[in-house]
């Protein structure tokens, strides 16, 4: 009887080992399969087409062009390889400006009609219209043929406005340099502070004061995200802005110390378990030797904990990258490539955690969302192998 | 034995007479269809009436696969989505059940008080930098915004920048709140929130569409009568067979009763 309840609880734990192996697995091929579609959408809103006057000679536009010629800051056709003519953007809803109701038919049956008439009409016209509306096949209407996204402009797009119309525009740059940005300064503030303290707890304080301190700081990693978030908005913000005489409070800078705070229980309780695991014998033996506490700990506890230590970086770090909420309240959320840290940024996750919900399930904007997903799932993957190295050099180094 | 034939007779007489009926869409008018769900259901306790929020553009999805009867909406229903409601065989009907004004809002420090429609245009598309430039002292705007996922910001690109797009580096924050937040203590900011949300933290500059005849204030009668610019309209749109079903409660909500929770909400009454 013993025998068998012993196998059933030894099957059990192998099947709850190798069920996590495979959620795991599920969601990162997930994680990909959605992104992967998004290099196959078109470069202007799904269900839309551009038209032009059939005399136009222009082809061919880039998003980039799109967007510009629809904001009214290219406003001839001379700027984008076309006659020196100006350019009359129209919408859908301009339609209404033309026609009454009653003319486009009770099911709009005659809008196709309507429309060829318009962009037949105006010889400067650019159309954004509904697919299904294309005029029939006529000399006087050409249709834009679009592209299909293209991987050099999402990774190195400067613009990230994905709910553009007529040609959303999709950039990578400014969001990765805003994460890695965020995430590098929150570290270099962290870590000092965090190893500091963790040597303190795990060396120097007595019993006393480390039964005080190590719950304080486990708290701190109990506090909701969101909570740091409000206090960084209502306290650091401003504090921050008058301190630095800065026109926004919102900046990475903000975003990096809530972060850095979050990251610290992290990194302390690692770090300083690590280096309490120290055995006993080494420190005796290296303070028998004559080396005074300094000594021991700068050469003997610090090399022996290094892997525990870097566990802790590693966690650290992956706690700043992936932090949503906090820093979707702190850092303006302005989709611009960082220049200093006293401006706003927007971090990957806050693009995720802010745009998901809305984007239309299955569209480039939805696939887009998804990319940044698979961006951050590599960036982790990347830190916490480089940091399995290190520590495993380390160890052959002894 | 008789009491339990009671209970079971109020019962099944319950159920026959129900009117359940399905609200969603909008995070604008979740509050108000939940204040009018509960006192039309305080009214008639025959009938269930239940209010889900998740965006205007979930409800109008919603309204086209048949799984809502009512879909609540911030902003007007947009030509593709009526397009599909009409390709399945329905016709769309649609009600303004109040008014929402949005005020744009500066520091209180800032001496600017009146902007005109195209001022603020060139302020949100990132051509006018610093408040200098529309009378104000030398300071650098910091525009803030909704982010793109909200009815607020689709409304706002439509309404001021008439379809242009935000500039490229503009703040957008989570949250209404958050806007008032940071517009109270951000000395160069501006930015616009739904005429409930205003409070001393923050200033209401005067709107003119006119290019600058006339400034008005936002205020719920400037709104009510027409003097003020920046209003938009709150809806329910329902397809024309269920007419019978969701009446009760549109007239409800479109009674003088009704409408005086309009207002005590937030909004403008329609009426």
């Amino acid at each position: 009887m013993k025998r068998i309840i012993e196998k059933v609880i030894e099957s059990l734990l192998t099947i709850s080992g190798a069920t996590t192996g495979i959620v795991i697995l599920l969601i990162v091929v997930f994680l990909f399969r959605e992104g992967v579609g998004f290099f196959s959408h078109s470069d202007i809103e799904s269900g839309y087409v551009l038209c032009v006057n059939g005399k136009n000679p222009v082809d061919r536009l880039t998003p980039e062009q799109i967007k510009r010629i629809f904001d009214y800051e290219i406003d001839n056709w001379s700027l984008a390889g076309g006659n020196d003519e100006a350019i009359e953007p129209f919408r859908m809803n301009d339609l209404s400006d033309y026609y009454s109701d009653e003319e486009l038919g009770e099911n709009y049956e005659f809008v196709p009609e309507k429309l060829g008439e318009i962009i037949g009409g105006t010889p400067g016209i650019i159309a954004f219209i509904p697919e299904q509306y294309v005029p029939g096949k006529s000399e006087e209407v050409k249709v834009l043929s679009g592209n299909k996204l293209k991987p050099a402009d999402f990774f190195g797009g400067e613009n990230w406005m994905p709910t553009a119309t007529p040609a959303p525009q999709f950039g990578l740059l400014p969001l990765l340099t805003g994460t890695l940005w965020v995430g590098l300064c929150a570290i270099l503030i962290a870590l000092p502070l965090g190893l500091g303290v963790a040597i303190y707890l795990g060396e120097l304080a007595n019993e006393k004061i480390r039964n005080l301190l190590k719950p304080t700081i486990e708290l701190l990693a109990g506090i909701p995200s969101v909570v740091y978030g409000f206090f960084g908005l209502v306290v650091l913000v401003p504090f921050i802005q008058k301190a630095f005489n800065l026109p926004v409070g919102e900046t990475a800078f903000a975003g990096s110390l809530v972060l850095a705070i979050m990251a610290l229980p992290t990194i302390i309780t690692v770090a300083e378990d690590a280096i309490r695991n120290t055995p006993q014998t080494m420190r005796e033996a290296s303070l028998g030797l004559g080396a005074n506490h300094w000594q021991t700990i700068y050469r003997v506890v610090i090399p022996y904990s290094i892997s525990g230590i870097s566990a802790a970086v590693v966690l650290g770090i992956g706690r700043a990258i992936g932090e949503t909420m906090a820093v979707l309240m702190v850092t303006g959320n302005a989709a611009v490539i960082p220049r200093s840290l006293f401006e706003p940024v927007r971090t990957i996750p806050a693009t995720i955690a802010a745009e998901l919900g809305e984007a239309p399930h299955g569209g480039a904007h939805y696939s887009a969302l998804f990319v940044l997903g698979c961006i951050l799932f590599l960036i982790t993957v990347i830190i916490s192998i480089s940091a399995e190295l290190i520590s495993k050099k380390q160890h052959q180094a002894q | 034995m008789k009491k339990l034939f009671f209970i079971a007779a109020i019962l099944v007489s319950s159920l026959t007479a129900v009117q359940a009926q399905k609200i969603k869409g909008s995070d604008t008018t979740l509050p108000l269809s939940q204040k009018e769900a509960e006192d039309y259901m305080n009214a008639h306790p025959s009938a269930t009436v239940t209010v889900t929020g998740g965006g205007s553009g979930v409800g109008i999805s919603a309204l086209i696969e048949g799984t809502t009867d009512i879909a609540q909406s911030s902003r007007r229903i947009k030509f593709e989505e009526k397009q599909k409601i009409q390709e399945a065989g329905n016709a769309l009907k649609e009600v303004v059940i109040a008014y929402d004004a949005l005020a744009i809002v500066v520091h209180p420090d800032n001496k600017v008080t009146n902007l005109t429609r195209e001022q603020l245009e060139g302020i949100f598309s990132g051509k006018i930098t610093n408040w200098k430039e529309v009378g104000g002292a030398d300071l650098k705007i910091v525009p803030y915004s909704r982010e793109t996922s909200s009815g607020t910001y689709e409304f706002f690109k439509e309404s001021v920048l008439k379809n242009k797009n935000y500039l490229s580096g503009i703040m957008s924050m989570p949250a209404t709140g958050a806007i008032v937040q940071s517009v109270g203590q951000t000395k160069g900011a501006i930015g616009y929130i739904g005429l409930a949300y205003l409070s001393k933290d923050v200033k209401a500059v005067h709107v003119s569409y006119d290019r600058g005849k006339t400034f008005t204030a936002p205020s719920v009668k400037a709104a009510k009568d027409g003097t003020y610019p920046i209003v938009r309209p709150l809806y329910y749109y329902y397809v024309a067979k269920n007419e019978k079903q969701v009446k009760p409660f549109i007239d409800y909500v479109l009674s003088t009763k009704g409408q005086k929770t309009v207002s005590e909400i937030g909004f403008i009454p329609s009426l």
